[in-house]
């Protein structure tokens, strides 16, 4: 384990000294849960309406997929039409796209941004790469089926997808979320034990805590 | 690149001299040439960039060889160092002291082939694999594709076509050119 992570004595600039347990200090110990419905039906569908209409993507870039997201920013695309913007943390975010292939070194950090987010959230698989391991489906470093790891809630295909296609799986995501469809979040929590041994058979030098919340 | 040879000459032993281009060959030098020439082509040739610093595996002849890819800017010159070395713990002298970015290309190495660079800035630290408890997975003895399927699952339905005979089949599906 990462000395950072590791139980340790710290001294304050002002003499005092105590004792920190990062994984327990900071973050939460507590698996994820199940989130119901809250209110009654219709109420719920004016969220779900509101939840397609605010899509707001995490700054992340996998694979080569990320160029992909540039020219939907720009005027040319303009994703900002829809709704769907452009975030900087995950404590901001509900869409997490994985664009392109997904070394193990990169999963580690994509598993630690998704626990992050906060529900409900949603991940669309972006290229073939996610689907099947695309052209790396030999690779010795390669995740090949993204939805072993984190559940994807849409793929979209093509080596690489021009970003019209990515326009168009926003508009399919947002008719999953308005059928109330869209329940990644949940399926994580209900699965958690079978995502977490998943993560764990690839990612060998597991130096995170359990749930990174 | 032949006056530059014949000049080299003069200073040590060289091995063979492939000519690529005009601008671009390759010596094969000795291991414990290998410092004092570069030092010698940087400080007085005007070879100041590295290009590249790779690793070949020859498996049949049991050789591990590295390139030192050196650009002359000034001339427009590439001058390519090769190195053959034993393939059974393998170990070359860093060269971090006269490019401080080989640091990064050895530890690469070091990771990859399992060349070793003792004395090289942070060469056993974990560069992309982490937690790799295989064989480096460059080394050619290293299955990759076994590897692969033992530790990522296929998703059932992939098929591969023959990409000459698909695009036959998808222009000019009434004839029926070779095949099927």
């Amino acid at each position: 384990m990462k000395e950072e992570l590791q139980k340790r004595m710290v001294k304050t600039p002002d003499g005092q000294e105590f004792e920190i347990e990062p994984l327990r200090d900071y973050y939460c110990e507590a698996p994820p849960t199940v989130q119901t419905p809250a209110y009654t039906a219709i109420v719920e569908k004016i969220f779900n309406w509101a939840r397609s209409e605010s899509i707001w993507i995490l700054g992340f870039g996998t694979g080569c997929g990320a160029i992909e997201m540039r020219p939907l920013m720009t005027p040319r695309f303009d994703a900002y039409r829809y709704g769907v913007q452009w975030r900087p943390t995950p404590r901001q975010s509900n869409l997490f796209i994985i664009s392109g292939y997904l070394s193990v070194k990169t999963l580690k950090r994509v598993i630690r941004s998704y626990e992050q987010m906060q529900s409900p959230k949603y991940v669309i698989g972006l290229g073939s790469c996610t689907i099947n391991g695309g052209m790396y489906w030999d690779s010795y470093n390669t995740i090949k089926r993204l939805d072993d790891y984190l559940p994807v809630d849409l793929y979209i295909t093509g080596c690489m997808p021009r970003p019209e296609a990515l326009l168009a799986g926003f508009v399919d995501l947002k008719k999953i979320i308005r059928a109330g469809k869209a329940e990644g979040a949940n399926i994580y929590a209900e699965n958690f034990d079978w995502y977490k041994a998943n993560q764990k058979k690839v990612i060998l030098d597991w130096d995170m805590p359990e749930y990174n919340w | 690149m032949k006056a530059l040879y014949s000049r080299l000459q003069n200073r040590c032993t060289l091995g063979e001299f492939t000519r690529q281009r005009d601008n671009l060959a390759f010596i094969t030098v000795d291991r414990d040439q290998l410092c004092p020439l570069l030092a010698h082509l940087r400080d007085t040739e005007g070879f100041l960039h590295l290009v590249l610093l790779t690793a070949v595996d020859w498996i049949e002849q049991e050789q591990f060889q590295l390139t030192y890819l050196l650009c002359n800017r000034e001339k427009q010159q590439d001058l390519g160092l090769r190195v053959l070395l034993p393939r059974e713990n393998t170990s070359m002298d860093s060269i971090h002291d006269l490019w401080p970015t080989a640091a990064t290309y050895q530890r690469e190495l070091r990771e990859m082939f399992g060349i070793d660079f003792p004395g090289s800035p942070r060469v056993n630290d974990e560069f992309i694999l982490e937690g790799w408890n295989n064989i480096p997975p460059y080394r050619r003895e290293f299955d990759t594709l076994k590897y692969a399927e033992e530790t990522y699952r296929d998703r059932p339905g992939r098929i591969t076509l023959d990409p000459a005979q698909h695009m036959r089949d998808q222009l000019y599906p009434s004839k029926k050119i070779g095949g099927n």
